[in-house]
């Protein structure tokens, strides 16, 4: 009898080439989603708080309703465009890791804008008076009010790649849990624990968990940091 | 510097504020604007610092009796401290060099600068405390430093000693008074405390009724 929860920390220690390959993927995958739906969020959302423009509770609306969109139906949306027959089919990049990364980019996008605007339209407007009475621009006056809400701006981002480490659904249907190839933490603990592979299920399990409880845990610092210096 | 308002027109949602008002500042005194709650002090003070426009008027302020155009550069030389003064939630220095850094002074004329300025209102000794953790009079204080730092020639204080205990109204009132007598700065403040009015200013001023109905000149002091 031997116990998978000993032999997956052995597989840990032993850094096994398997097991570290699908741990990267996965950083490389939601990191690059989070990269590039950072890259877009955060404009978006600092253009949505300082500009007006038509439709713009209709569009800040629809970022909070897609903050909640289900995996599954965000990778069931994405399998259809990227298949042979579909509008992105050109591209093909179906069951590859940019699939997964456009997938989860979209998955993070709205959480970004959204907490982002709500983090900048949350600051203080005392503050926006007193930059302008000392002085500044009306570009440094942004500048200072995108600073002041830094804390929540870095909330967002934690935020969001906590839904794409733990997201599972969308990636593995735009993935397809190819092993070598799109095999990622959650694929592989949601698909292979019945295939007997115990030890590696068990070790992207504990690995998963670390992330999981850091994401969180640097959350909750961010957030009280804010908070302790706001009062 | 002197500043001349004339015929300032201010409605908020058909409510007329201010009508037909004209009044000349000069330089190097303090004014103390009083009167009844709502009867448009602050918003006197926001449209003379050019913080919004009025309906209708002029603002206009003069430097060697020449007219200076109202763009960035003359707003720079006045001042607005709110009631509320708005503090960035970074260290108390900080907040003191605010004012230097937009006007893209280096850096080591800022730090000179700020300190002096964290020295005219007794600050210095907790420049690297987080500004949001000072006490309202403290707080009060650092607004002052904030905004004296860039050596403003006009600089506007609405209600700068509300929530504010016997002992720091006093050091406020002491640094607005040394403040003109070390730069020559025109203050223009507002107050509800008559005393603090007589004790402060050089000229009283009262709007009612959407104008200015009277100014008084207090005693040489
Ligand atoms: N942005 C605004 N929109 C609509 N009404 C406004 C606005 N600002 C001021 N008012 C109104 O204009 C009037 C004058 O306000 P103001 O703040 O200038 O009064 P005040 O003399 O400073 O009063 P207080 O002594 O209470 O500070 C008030 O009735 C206020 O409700
Ligand atoms: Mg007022």
């Amino acid at each position: 009898m031997s116990n998978p929860f000993l032999k997956a920390v052995e597989l840990i220690f032993s850094f096994d080439k398997q097991l570290f390959d699908i741990i990267f993927l996965s950083v490389k995958v939601s990191g690059f989603a989070l990269i590039i739906a950072s890259v877009f969020g955060i404009p978006i959302a600092v253009f949505t708080a300082f500009k007006k423009f038509p439709l713009k509770s209709l569009f800040i609306n629809i970022m909070n309703t897609f903050m909640g969109a289900p995996p599954v139906a965000v990778g069931l949306i994405f399998y259809l465009l990227l298949s042979r027959s579909g509008m992105l089919g050109f591209l093909g990049i179906l069951y590859t890791p940019y699939a997964m990364i456009l997938a989860q980019t979209f998955l993070a996008f709205p959480i970004i804008a959204s907490l982002c605007h709500s983090a900048i339209v949350g600051v203080d407007p005392l503050l926006k008076q007193a930059s302008i009475t000392l002085g500044a621009s009306p570009f440094t006056t942004a500048a200072t009010i995108i600073n002041e809400a830094r804390y929540g701006i870095m909330s967002a981002l934690i935020a969001a790649s906590g839904r794409l480490f733990a997201e599972v659904g969308a990636i593995l249907i735009v993935g397809g849990n190819i092993a070598g190839l799109t095999r990622v933490m959650t694929t592989a603990i949601a698909l292979e624990t019945d295939k007997g592979d115990f030890e590696l299920a068990v070790a992207l399990g504990i690995i998963l968990i670390l992330i999981s409880f850091t994401i969180n845990f640097s959350l909750n610092i961010i957030q009280k940091k804010g908070k302790k210096e706001l009062i | 510097m002197k500043l001349t308002v004339s015929n300032i027109y201010k409605n908020y949602n058909n409510t007329t504020i201010l009508n037909n008002l004209t009044y000349s500042f000069k330089s190097d005194s303090i004014y103390v604007i009083m009167g009844e709650n709502g009867v448009g002090k602050s918003t006197f003070l926001r449209i003379c610092a050019l913080i919004e426009n009025p309906d209708a008027g002029k603002i206009i302020y003069y430097k060697q009796d020449k007219a200076l155009k109202n763009d960035i550069e003359t707003r720079r030389r006045i001042t607005l401290l709110l009631p509320k003064v708005g503090i960035f939630n970074t260290s108390v220095y900080k907040n003191a060099a605010y004012g230097l850094k937009v006007r893209g002074m280096g850096k080591n004329k800022i730090k000179e600068t700020a300190c002096e300025a964290l020295d005219f209102v007794g600050l210095l000794h907790k420049k690297d405390q987080n500004a949001l953790t000072l006490s309202s009079g403290e707080t009060q204080r650092l607004g002052i430093a904030r905004a004296l730092a860039f050596k403003p020639e006009f600089i506007f204080l609405d209600e700068p000693t509300a929530s504010v205990d016997y002992k720091n109204t006093k050091l406020i009132e002491g640094i607005i008074k040394k403040l003109k007598k070390t730069t020559g700065a025109t203050i223009i403040m507002t107050t509800h405390e008559k005393e603090q009015a007589i004790r402060v200013g050089d000229k009283i001023l009262i709007i009612e009724d959407t104008k200015i109905r009277s100014s008084i000149v207090t005693k040489d002091k």
